[in-house]
């Protein structure tokens, strides 16, 4: 018998718990392992689910405990489909994503692709670049609003500056065309060094003998670029826009500390109106019928969009 | 009622207050918002304390998150609370749902009597259903929506002046919301003291209840009505009338030609910091602010002055305040019904008023003396006379938050006309009375 871990393990198992397990298959010791693991899956994610769905069907409320739930079919998913404002909110939602997404990706890349060359100082930027990511959403949303206010918002005086227009002539997040780009320039201000890192470990993890394999071949820096970089890097760009995409649909305490979802219901994403619905207006049942229809849509997108990413690795 | 010294009410207090002495101290908590009354009420609360020896502990929470913190409390059956200031329109839910004791049968055993508070405040803070005499709640702090504003700008006779060339007529306090309107655009946009000014600060916040506050200042003088027949819900013709559509078009008017730029999502905060700021000749807010914005050393003493919302059809104020309640899952109700009781008390209430705090007991608002009192203290008085208070049902909150999103979308976001607003505001409503089983 050869001296493995496993072997030196099952020595220094004591005489009494041997027995004990004596009998045993080596499945049954498996699941005997991975037991608490799935029983705490079950209590904190699979039961919550399953009890959500089951809520979607009612009118419950959980402010009235005093009140019986009763059973009204397909009535709240009815209502919330054929409802016309949550396909605003849900344009609301993915006019965000897409914008915030593809802003971060290509200012993001761009940056990591500068931080990749080398020059005096490259650690420090990239210390700085990454520093907006570190802060808490609370406190950006804060700091935003007062940057963003007509009357002493430096964000206001530098378009003023440019533009020559009065700094109060225009509201960032009163305004019902510029609020949704306000929330979007916050987010990529935010996150981009996030996308920069994932991208800087996708541009540093490309060997240099490929380049000077290219470089041998006499391909030129843009041809490099679209045939090496862009392809090397392509896994690592789409894992931060799927982290990026998940992270922003779900997205709430920035845009509640800058906007609170106005003006009017311009920038309600699907959180924010879930979250009244949910715990302020407290119809518990429709809720949950809102966050199954979410989770079915985030779900259903994130699982095609892995597939199309495994994809890509495989090339 | 302010010109009588602390030392002699507290004497008064010492001897006329009898609280009985408990076999056992407790640690009282009371919830409130975070404001200047509620400070007021821990220097009142001393007293108690001192004759009770139950300690007093408070829970502040700030107005944005006071609803949310406190109906959460409430439906989770949490303890925090042992007392609870909560708003007038949370009576329903705290009655329906069992989260507030029934005071009938307390108050009977105290011979504490509702015929001692301002009707107004009785029928808004403390009964359910409501004009019923089954009382949850103690009425514990008066309050409306008010004005006040720059009467050092107001008195200036170069701006008096330019008024009266502009309008053809003297500048002073507005007897309707549309002069009230004409003022505030004088105002907008104007150079004083080398300084860009505008017209007035009104509430126009999204999330909490501002809006919704600010705009019924405006529906109520144009004659609002809920419903066509109180207790029917039958809200086509009232909500959507004539003149709830002019008023509705009127504040809007009002955020868009008289109101600083920026203020967009505003509320109290907002509109205290624009006034103290020197931004605008005018503001909106609630009375309980009054004390404070009278006493600051910048904007307060001879700078400033006070006046109720201006009639237009009627006379008609949004009501705000709160009465005092003991929550049902308190273990220590023996302990908050004496707090009740002692707050009850007429010298205590004299007190209460003295310290800054908007007593609703007749003993003080009666008194020969309290309209002088205070220079915000008549505009109090006749505020309370004209009160309407929003929806105070169960599904208050599905309610309010209908009418933040309709009432928003109008007149910040410019999206439909005020008619479809109010349309759209009936459909919500009909859709929750209908949950509620009412439709």
């Amino acid at each position: 018998m050869t001296d493995t871990i496993a072997n030196r393990a099952a020595k220094a198992t004591p005489q009494k718990v041997a027995r004990k397990i004596k009998g045993l298959s080596d499945r049954a010791i498996a699941w005997i392992f991975v037991a608490p693991t799935i029983f705490l899956l079950l209590a904190i994610n699979i039961f919550p689910l399953i009890w959500t769905i089951q809520l979607s069907f009612t009118n419950y409320k959980a402010n009235r405990l005093n009140r019986e739930p009763e059973f009204i079919g397909l009535r709240n998913y009815e209502r919330i489909l054929t409802d016309s404002d949550i396909w605003l909110n849900m344009q609301a939602t993915a006019h965000f994503l897409f914008w915030t997404i593809a802003l971060q990706v290509l200012i993001g890349f761009t940056l990591a692709w500068l931080i990749n060359k080398k020059f005096k100082g490259n650690d420090l930027w990239t210390t700085i670049i990454v520093l907006p990511m570190m802060l808490s959403p609370a406190v950006v949303g804060n700091f935003w609003k007062f940057l963003y206010q007509p009357q002493i918002g430096l964000f206001n005086y530098i378009i003023a500056f440019f533009t020559g227009k009065e700094p109060s002539s225009f509201e960032m997040l009163g305004s019902v065309q510029l609020a949704p780009w306000s929330i979007v320039i916050v987010d990529t201000w935010m996150w981009t060094p996030f996308v920069m890192l994932i991208c800087l470990a996708g541009l540093r993890s490309i060997p240099d003998y490929i380049y000077e394999a290219a470089e041998v071949d006499r391909a030129s820096k843009l041809r490099q670029f679209f045939t090496i970089t862009i392809p090397m890097v392509l896994p690592f760009l789409m894992l931060a826009v799927l982290f990026r995409g998940i992270e922003n649909f779900k997205m709430f305490d920035l845009v509640v500390q800058l906007t609170g979802g106005g003006p009017g219901s311009t920038t309600e994403l699907t959180s924010i109106n879930l979250k009244r619905e949910a715990f302020e207006k407290w119809r518990t049942g429709y809720a949950s019928a809102y966050a199954i229809i979410l989770f079915v849509t985030v779900f259903g997108l994130a699982s095609i969009y892995v597939k199309a990413l495994n994809k890509v690795k495989e090339r | 009622m302010k010109k009588m010294t602390s030392a002699a009410v507290g004497a008064a207090l010492m001897t006329s207050v009898s609280v009985p002495t408990m076999a056992m101290a407790e640690d009282l908590t009371l919830c409130w918002a975070a404001w200047d009354p509620a400070n007021a009420l821990v220097e009142l609360s001393k007293e108690f304390e001192a004759q009770s020896g139950h300690s007093m502990n408070f829970e502040f929470i700030p107005w944005p998150n006071f609803a949310d913190r406190m109906l959460n409390e409430l439906n989770s059956g949490g303890k925090l609370c042992d007392l609870l200031i909560g708003d007038s329109q949370w009576i329903g839910g705290g009655a329906e749902n069992g989260h507030y004791v029934k005071l009938n049968d307390f108050f009977d055993a105290e011979s504490i009597s509702m015929d001692d508070f301002a009707p107004a405040t009785v029928y808004a803070y403390s009964t359910w259903p409501k004009g019923t005499p089954n009382y949850y709640a103690l009425p514990a702090m008066g309050d409306a929506n008010g004005w006040f504003y720059r009467k050092d700008w107001f008195a200036d006779p170069e701006i008096q002046a330019a008024f009266k060339e502009a309008t053809g007529r003297d500048l002073g306090e507005p007897q309707s919301q549309k002069e009230m309107l004409e003022i505030a655009q004088f105002f907008q946009g104007r150079e004083i003291d080398g300084k860009t000014v505008y017209g007035a600060s009104i509430f126009t916040e999204r999330g909490s209840e501002g809006i919704t506050m600010g705009v019924t200042s405006a529906l109520y003088p144009w004659g609002f009505k809920y419903e066509n027949t109180p207790g029917s819900y039958d809200m086509e013709g009232a909500v959507n009338s004539p003149e709830a559509v002019e008023a509705l078009e009127f504040y809007k008017e009002f955020y868009e030609t008289a109101t600083p730029p920026g203020y967009t999502n505003s509320y109290m905060g907002e509109s205290l910091d624009a006034f103290k700021s020197g931004q605008v000749a005018m503001a909106m807010n609630w009375f309980a602010f009054f004390p404070g914005l009278y006493a600051d050393p910048n904007t307060g003493g001879d700078k400033i002055d006070f006046f109720v919302n201006p009639p237009q059809n009627q006379a008609g104020s949004t009501l705000g305040g709160q009465g005092i309640s003991v929550v049902a899952y308190s273990d220590k109700q023996d302990a908050a019904l004496e707090y009740i009781k002692w707050f009850a008390n007429p010298d205590v209430q004299a007190k209460w008023w003295e310290l800054g705090g908007y007593s609703a007991h007749n003993s003080v608002l009666n008194d020969p003396g309290f309209k002088d009192s205070a220079p915000f203290a008549g505009d109090f008085l006749e505020a309370m006379g004209a009160v309407q208070d929003f929806w105070q049902e169960p599904a208050y909150a599905e309610l309010l938050l209908a009418m933040q999103k309709r009432v928003h979308d109008y007149v910040v976001a410019d999206q439909g006309t005020a008619q479809e607003a109010l349309d759209k505001l009936i459909e919500d409503w009909t859709e929750v009375f209908e949950d509620e089983g009412k439709l």
